[in-house]
């Protein structure tokens, strides 16, 4: 019962898939010729895979290199961002006052693009390709952060209880209390970060230059090569994808 | 002769609202009391002043000659909903607690004082397990486990069998009788459950209606110990003890449900 019902949501995500590639060959071989259609991209995606890390120079380098620099751009920040973010976040919710002192900033800061932020990193490091850690790092900031905050600062009032009636020290409140019951809220914060920073790299990279899939991405348009530029985005898509799923799979194994 | 636990003049307003209103109580050494009213008359807040937890607006709770100003083991509770720590084994809740507060001991001696107080309240078999994969009465033996394992001097109970089935309330109020009878613990029980607190107590502190609630009687149980559930509801002293608060609750006290 359970394979079947297994087998029957790949059978119908398969299905979904199907359609919308014929959806995408009808659309591009009747209405938006300019496209390219589809067995055209999947040719040119398999080539791109064939050699994924082939290396002809600083400009002509391989889909699986451009995919790398932008993963190691992301978790650089990522991890930049959520050093950072993930004690502030504890701090923020366990002290009201704290709270009251930083949460005006972080309203103000968090709606604006990362991308604004990309100019500073370049005068900061003068160079782009840690500009754009930066932007990631500032990106991965504000969902850890209101969410670990969030975690910290909603604790039960039951286990507040416990640790006050059998006189737990600070840090065995925080080891046994606040960090365990605040993890799948932090969890649920990274995700979100991730998939913002994920997105975000394209962008910056396609203001830095250089190297990652957003290069990679305007490079080839400049080439006029919308074959590269489609393979490209479905790349991203599954990058993506993989890392979304490797944090929910995380969520679970915190899950009480 | 002073009393082990003492409650002076303890009244309790949040704001203009006051739940309690001039409590007096003297508590003897050993002696099991249990707090009985209608929902709503402040009993569970009198616990949690006795805990710490609470504080009151005025009055003092005295302990063994100390007044109580903060939550404190010495004034070890078992909440109504467990509260045990989800994400820590049956093990961990208890060894937490024991490490936090009986500092002095070796890590076996720990283990062993564990070991004891979960096998006094069966749960030592499924000491791997985590609070989700046990039932209700599982539970709350576990907590009994790690409020005793802390040796308090005061066992605070806030309506500990509350939410559990008829059966599994009779075993547990059973195995907390036999818990008490062999270790002469001070006890002070929240409860709303007439034959709860006859089987259990020494005495009945009935608390009038709120808002502003007092104490309305302490009704004693003269009834012998060690006491046998289908033995003791044949006595002449459970059958009168019952009535009288029966009457008190049902009557003098009524309340529009």
């Amino acid at each position: 019962m359970r394979l079947f019902r297994y087998s029957q949501s790949i059978l119908l995500a398969m299905l979904g898939f199907f359609g919308f590639v014929i959806l995408w060959w009808l659309l591009t071989y009747f209405l938006v010729k300019e496209l390219p259609q589809p067995p055209q991209v999947f040719s040119n995606l398999f080539e791109l895979l064939k050699k994924p890390f082939y290396d002809a120079g600083p400009n002509d380098k391989g889909i699986g290199w451009q995919i790398y620099y932008s993963l190691r751009r992301v978790l650089t920040g990522f991890f930049i961002g959520s050093l950072i973010a993930i004690p502030l976040g504890f701090l923020i919710g366990m002290s009201d006052k704290l709270r009251a002192m930083f949460n005006p900033i972080i309203q103000i800061l968090k709606p604006v693009s990362p991308l604004a932020w990309f100019p500073i990193g370049l005068a900061v490091f003068q160079a782009s390709d840690k500009a754009a850690v930066f932007s990631i790092a500032i990106t991965s900031l504000w969902a850890t952060l209101l969410n670990t905050a969030y975690g910290a600062s909603s604790v039960p009032e039951d286990y507040k209880n416990v640790a006050k009636v059998f006189g737990f020290s600070t840090l065995r409140y925080l080891r046994y209390v606040v960090v365990p019951y605040t993890l799948p809220f932090m969890l649920t914060g990274l995700k979100i970060s991730i998939g913002i920073a994920w997105m975000v790299i394209v962008a910056a990279e396609m203001l830095a230059g250089g190297t990652g899939i957003g290069f990679y991405i305007w490079d080839s348009w400049n080439a006029l090569n919308l074959n590269n530029v489609i393979s490209a985005i479905l790349l991203i898509g599954v990058v993506g994808f993989i890392l979304d799923y490797f944090f929910s799979y995380l969520q679970r194994r915190v899950q009480i | 002769m002073r009393a082990y636990l003492e409650i002076f003049n303890v009244s309790k307003s949040f704001g203009s609202y006051t739940v309690l209103k001039d409590i007096n109580l003297l508590i003897n050494k050993g002696e099991f009391i249990s707090l009985i009213g209608h929902s709503g008359c402040g009993k569970s807040t009198l616990l949690f002043i006795v805990a710490g937890l609470t504080e009151p607006t005025t009055g003092s709770v005295i302990l063994d000659g100390k007044e109580v100003v903060s939550p404190g083991p010495d004034r070890a509770v078992v909440f109504q909903n467990y509260s045990l720590l989800p994400w820590l084994s049956v093990w961990d809740n208890v060894m937490v607690a024991v490490k936090s507060v009986l500092k002095g001991l070796s890590k076996k001696e720990m283990e062993e004082k564990v070991k004891h107080y979960l096998n006094l309240v069966g749960v030592y078999e499924h000491r791997h397990k985590k609070p989700s994969q046990i039932s209700g009465g599982m539970k709350q033996r576990v907590a009994i486990a790690r409020a005793l394992a802390v040796e308090p001097k005061v066992l605070l109970l806030d309506e500990p069998f509350g939410a559990l089935d008829a059966l599994t309330k009779a075993i547990l109020q059973d195995e907390l009788l036999r818990i008490w009878e062999e270790s002469k613990l001070t006890c002070v029980m929240v409860t709303h459950d007439i034959e709860e607190a006859l089987y259990l107590s020494d005495k009945v502190v009935v608390l009038s209606n709120g808002p502003s609630a007092k104490v309305f009687d302490v009704v004693e149980v003269n009834i012998p110990r060690p006491r046998v559930r289908s033995e003791i509801v044949k006595l002449r002293e459970y059958i009168e003890t019952k009535e009288k608060l029966l009457y008190y609750l049902t009557t003098v006290l009524r309340k529009s449900a």
